[in-house]
């Protein structure tokens, strides 16, 4: 009889393996992504609206003051440039949440989970995957808005690039956590309602805060406590050579929160995630 | 012929001996008094039997009976309520990364990527357990030619038959070389020739390279005489032992009336009870 079998004597895992454990998650998702292409068309298309209708039809009626990190007059395309970066981030965060659900009806989200490698350390790499994409997304988001006269300094491409990966960490984590509670594909509709125009519009992604209170203190409130609005401040200083410490904290905080709770969440041993078979299995 | 049929033709006959497994080495999986719910319903109640390591184990139940349920229990996607689970000593629980490591699992649903390549499955699955790209080509390579897959590794998986796609994932289980292998109701599904190629492939992968095998199924026909059974039904395992014991135990002459004996007599007791 022959033996084919591992050495399986050894303890733990060395860095070359964890290394390439990561590398193939972010290599499937980034084959997924292109084997999407209406994925990422949408996601382009979608700020790409916002920034041509929307910011063009309200050039005139939202107009903007001289606020940080701005140091002259801008017009409205360029405020709710950053916000629509943090916008396709959002949207990426949610559908990748929406993608761990379909895994798991599915059944491929037990591949992942089958994994020897520490549970915490697969869904670090399914997070690092995400927001991988999402940037891809930006970057081809800022390329346009470019060509539409929307022009950063060159330095902020660079400087912009840490702040997308943490704002992209919060945001993918947040939709891990959602996507642990999500009990079937079908109850995604209710994140769109419920998650994300809200988090979109009680931000600073479409008009600054100092507007929003001189409207709504108490919207103005909200918007201060709500994480996407420090992942659009974050971004928009970051695109212009600037750190908002603030919003770096409380963005630094939130991914933490955030992905400690999916974390906890996927743990089988105390998680929310289904305890029931799939269908058709006992 | 297909490679399946060329390289196990000559193996698990019908009258095959008994697989040989040493009783005292430490089994390949160990289920020690594991009892699971959902909620108020009991899905598996006081679970104890062990697979040895070079066996083929026939995990024998009804749909409903709780087989998935232990499945999902063994490859830590549910947590253990009570009891305990080993995979050659390492406890699921407190050694997780040790125990999964020795196994492969193919579940009841298909897991592949239908979006992805036949290689490319592969590839992804070797990184998830820290292969190296160039020892996992290797590797799916391997795997591929001998289940006559070669020349299909570059299709996506979506444009497989059932069987291509079941033989794949059982070729996708064993690319990190486990040494226990759990198959969930793999031929559901399939023709009979897809069936036969299957099982005939499993047993062989016992012969011939050691890995124990826990083959849930409800269908009595997959069974030999010389396999290990487990009589699952209702969440209670009804019997355990080599089929031919349990067979006789029961006091009947095929595997079928020995499983409808032992339900009618839970179905008694039940009836019976005041």
């Amino acid at each position: 009889m022959s033996v084919t079998t591992a050495d399986h004597s050894r303890r733990g895992f060395s860095l070359g393996e964890y290394i390439t454990c990561l590398n193939g998650i972010v290599w499937r998702e980034a084959l997924r992504f292109l084997h999407q292409r209406e994925r990422f068309v949408s996601a382009l298309v979608r700020p790409l609206v916002w920034l041509f209708i929307f910011a063009a039809g309200f050039r005139q009626v939202l107009g903007i003051s001289i606020i940080p990190p701005y140091e002259t007059y801008i017009l409205y395309e360029v405020y709710i440039a950053p916000g629509l970066m943090a916008m396709i981030q959002l949207f990426n965060g949610m559908q990748s949440s929406l993608s761990m659900v379909y895994d798991r009806e599915m059944g491929n989200m037990r591949t992942l989970l089958v994994s020897p490698l520490p549970r915490w350390y697969l869904l670090a790499c399914k997070l690092l995957a995400g927001t991988a994409v999402s940037l891809l997304q930006v970057y081809a988001f800022l390329l346009i808005a470019w060509l539409w006269d929307i022009t950063p300094p060159p330095i902020g491409y660079l400087t912009v690039l840490p702040a997308l990966i943490l704002s992209g960490l919060m945001l993918g984590a947040l939709g891990m956590l959602i996507s642990s509670g999500i009990k079937q594909l079908e109850n995604f509709a209710g994140v769109m309602n419920f998650v994300i125009f809200p988090m979109f519009f009680a931000s600073s992604a479409l008009y600054p805060l100092w507007r929003v209170q001189e409207g709504s203190p108490m919207l103005y409130y909200v918007c201060q406590f709500n994480p996407f609005t420090h992942a659009v401040e974050l971004v928009r200083f970051a695109l212009y050579g600037q750190i908002n410490w603030v919003s770096l904290a409380v963005v630094g905080g939130c991914t933490a929160v955030f992905m400690i709770g999916a974390i906890y969440a996927y743990d089988p041993s105390r998680g929310l995630i289904r305890r029931t078979p799939a269908g058709g299995e006992t | 012929m297909t490679a399946i049929d060329a390289t196990t033709a000559s193996l698990a006959q019908p009258d095959m001996p008994s697989s040989g497994h040493d009783p005292a080495a430490v089994p390949a999986l160990s289920i020690d008094g594991v009892s699971h719910s959902y909620g108020p319903r009991h899905a598996l109640i006081d679970i104890d039997f062990n697979v040895a390591p070079a066996s083929f184990t026939a995990l024998l139940g009804l749909n409903g009976a709780g087989k998935s349920t232990l499945f999902s229990l063994i490859t830590r996607l549910f947590g253990i309520q009570a009891g305990r689970i080993s995979i050659f000593g390492h406890d699921i629980g407190r050694a997780p990364s040790e125990a999964l490591r020795l196994l492969g699992v193919v579940f009841q649903p298909r897991t592949l990527d239908l979006d992805l390549s036949v290689k490319q499955n592969l590839l992804y699955h070797a990184a998830l357990h820290g292969i190296a790209r160039r020892e996992a080509g290797l590797r799916s390579q391997e795997v591929l030619t001998r289940i006559g897959l070669a020349d299909r590794a570059g299709s996506k998986v979506r444009d497989l038959s059932g069987g291509q796609m079941r033989r794949l994932e059982i070729a996708r289980a064993l690319l990190h070389r486990p040494r226990l292998l759990l198959l969930d109701e793999a031929t559901v599904g399939l023709d009979v020739k897809a069936r036969a190629d299957i099982l005939t492939h499993v047993r062989q992968l016992v012969t011939e390279q050691g890995i124990g095998v826990l083959w849930a199924t409800h269908l009595f026909d997959e069974i030999i005489p010389t396999d290990d059974l487990v009589v699952l039904h209702q969440g209670k395992v009804l019997a355990h032992g080599e089929v031919a014991r349990v067979v006789a135990d029961a006091g009947a002459q095929d595997v079928n009336a020995a499983f409808a004996r032992l339900t009618a007599a839970v179905a008694d007791t039940r009836s019976a009870a005041p």
